[in-house]
């Protein structure tokens, strides 16, 4: 441990999905605001537990799938009706029947790049640097174990309550994580 | 909360009743990571490079036929008047609707909940992606000037011409490259957490900056986890819809001609579920040795093997009743040129065709209702590979069945491929297996993650992830 490093948070590790569950419940009954749960995979009701609010991905990709549609009939009409009119056996320069196909694909395209942008964005990745990728009992998240972290940026941080917080959750094992 | 408050009584399911589990055996959230990260771990076997060489040679065979193509002109293929769509048309329908089952399986089934999913989406996206890839090279050296290919995008040139937005042909480039482009975001994103996986397992320097690079900093974060979640949901969502119109509009291309058996309204729905039942044949075909190959037995189990049988099975029946179906509405319509079509379809002098694609997608996918067959791997391998074969002379029939006598009798034609088609057909499988190795060498084939979520552990209701109830069904 060097002298100057500051540090981030007490990192508590959990063995199943239960523990892991109720201890982010009582985190957030204790009324934490910048803290997290890393697991190797989504557990069914831990927004709940943590108290998320429903992910606004949605509006995102919702955004991209209007901007999409409304683009591909836009250009389809100024290509084929305006800038350069070819006509096709007698049929009108614009339909929106025959601009619905490829004005449908990007409505799905833009509203994908919407999705994946909106998460990206929302998660504020990719972010290649963090101090819990330094420490080393935290790649096992990954595998098979389960992280309760509470930063020291938090208002109601204080060690020794919060350590005694994480212990009566079930905690085996609480380090301190530094930045 | 109370601890009385939690205590449930739940009815025990009879054995008989209850579920085969999805991994066997009660394997541990570690032993999973552990068992898919090794296929890419660890000494390189000796059937992966036994299966390798072959396939870049076959690559190479690709990239000569098309050189020879390119230079040469679309004379060398056997497209000639009045087939002037040819092996070229029938390839790519081919691995475009093997890559719909992919789609299907990491998509529509996630959507409908179908958890078993998990032990196959990857590899089967993956095939997606490749064959999509194959597929794309063939309209693309088609047109006979490949350098002018980016005239069917929407491109401002000097010429100030646009693409015209009335052709099928047109609606198929965006769907074709739409399908494309969602189906690596798919992947990719689902590939994420895995990714980090094998970031935290990497030995390397190399390994580590690379995987880690992808990984994007993933961290298990519950906080991502929930918009990652959300995210997955809705490019299923988007996907779905967007796996349907793809096969539909690749069928317009034929539907919205005059040609007599093109001209039809049952295309879009039943080129779909051919493509789907090509696309589960081709998983089959991959991922039955692979399972043995890999050590994965259990996580992708016979219940798995059984499920995809029977999905095949259902588009099976799909696509034969539209077979019959095009027999009923022709001689319906009263149209002589529609009934002289499908008669010369089973009787005309490529009756041969209609035979294969009959017997291959028809017959062979009944014995599939037969559990004693779902369950034997030789036999489902087999009939995997009957079922690729019927659906290339599916398409056989459609291009080149409907173009070789049409309307005048003056204008009938005979058609044979040349030796270049049949070497371009053979390099796309080099392709597509050169590609299909390398991902299943270098990423997890098995979405690591996702198997861990469905294992009872998983499941902070149940008891063995330390739970009070007796947890959800799996």
């Amino acid at each position: 441990m060097s002298a100057n490093a500051k540090p981030y948070g007490l990192i508590a590790e959990f063995e199943n999905t239960s523990s892991v569950l109720h201890a982010a419940e009582s985190v957030n009954e204790a009324g934490f605001r910048k803290w997290d749960v890393f697991t190797p995979f989504p557990i069914h009701g831990m927004d709940k537990a943590m108290g998320i609010k429903n992910s606004k991905v949605g509006w995102f990709s919702f955004l991209g799938g209007v901007i999409g549609y409304a683009s591909g009939m836009l250009m389809i009409w100024w290509m084929n009706a305006v800038d350069y009119q070819i006509l096709v056996g007698g049929k009108p320069m614009f339909s929106p029947h025959g601009a619905f196909p490829p004005s449908y694909e990007l409505t799905i395209l833009f509203g994908a790049f919407g999705a994946i942008g909106g998460m990206m964005f929302l998660n504020r990745l990719p972010k290649l640097h963090h101090p819990l990728l330094k420490h080393k009992r935290f790649a096992l998240v990954t595998h098979d174990k389960f992280f309760v972290v509470i930063e020291t940026a938090d208002p109601k941080y204080s060690e020794s309550e919060t350590r005694k917080l994480l212990e009566a959750a079930g905690s085996k094992r609480i380090e301190m994580v530094e930045e | 909360m109370s601890d009385a408050a939690t205590e449930i009584k739940v009815p025990v399911v009879p054995a008989e009743l209850a579920r085969e589990p999805l991994v066997q055996n009660n394997r541990s959230f570690g032993w999973i990571s552990d068992r898919v990260s090794a296929i890419t771990e660890g000494k390189t076997p000796k059937w992966w490079w036994a299966a390798f060489v072959p396939s870049v040679l076959l690559m190479g065979l690709l990239g000569a036929m098309l050189f020879y193509q390119i230079t040469t002109g679309v004379g060398v293929w056997g497209n000639h008047h009045p087939t002037m769509w040819g092996w070229d048309i029938i390839n790519f329908v081919w691995w475009i609707g093997i890559g719909h089952a992919g789609t299907l399986i990491s998509a529509i089934l996630f959507l409908m909940r179908q958890r078993w999913r998990t032990a196959v989406n990857r590899a089967a996206e993956a095939m997606t992606i490749f064959a999509v890839m194959c597929a794309g090279i063939y309209p693309g050296v088609h047109v006979g000037r490949v350098w002018f290919d980016w005239w069917l995008f929407p491109i401002p040139t000097y010429q100030g011409l646009w693409p015209q937005f009335r052709s099928p042909l047109m609606w198929d480039v965006f769907a074709v490259s739409t399908y494309f482009t969602v189906s690596v975001l798919f992947w990719y994103v689902g590939l994420i957490p895995d990714l980090a996986t094998m970031r935290d397992r990497a030995k390397t320097k190399v390994k580590q900056f690379i995987y880690g690079f992808f990984a994007l900093g993933w961290t298990g974060s519950n906080r991502h986890w929930s918009n990652y979640e959300k995210a997955y949901l809705i490019l299923a969502g988007l996907s779905t819809p967007l796996v349907l119109s793809v096969h539909s509009i690749v069928s317009l291309d034929f539907a919205v001609s005059q040609l007599p058996g093109w001209h039809t309204t049952i295309f879009p729905p039943y080129f779909v579920a051919g493509a789907v039942f090509s696309g589960f044949g081709m998983v089959l075909t991959l991922l039955i040795p692979l399972r043995s190959m890999c050590h994965l037995e259990d996580i992708i189990t016979m219940r798995h093997i059984d499920v995809m049988c029977k999905v095949t099975l259902a588009t099976g029946c799909i696509v034969s009743y539209a077979y019959v179906m095009e027999f009923i509405i022709a001689w319906y319509s009263g149209s002589a040129m529609e009934k002289f079509h499908f008669m010369n379809r089973a009787l005309g002098p490529m009756w041969w065709g209609w035979v294969m694609m009959m017997s291959c997608n028809m017959i062979v996918p009944q014995l599939f209702w037969f559990k004693k067959v779902r369950n034997n791997l030789v036999l489902v391998f087999i009939m995997s590979i009957f079922i690729n074969i019927g659906m290339w002379f599916e398409r056989f029939v459609i291009v080149v069945v409907g173009l070789y006598r049409e309307f005048l009798p003056s204008n009938w034609g005979y058609y044979m491929p040349t030796w270049v088609d049949i070497c371009t057909y053979l390099g796309t499988f080099g392709l597509f297996f050169t590609m299909f190795l390398l991902f299943m060498r270098f990423l997890p084939m098995i979405a690591i993650s996702e198997v861990k979520g469905v294992t009872p552990e998983a499941d902070p209701h149940h008891p063995s992830a330390g739970g009070k109830g007796n947890g959800g069904k799996h």
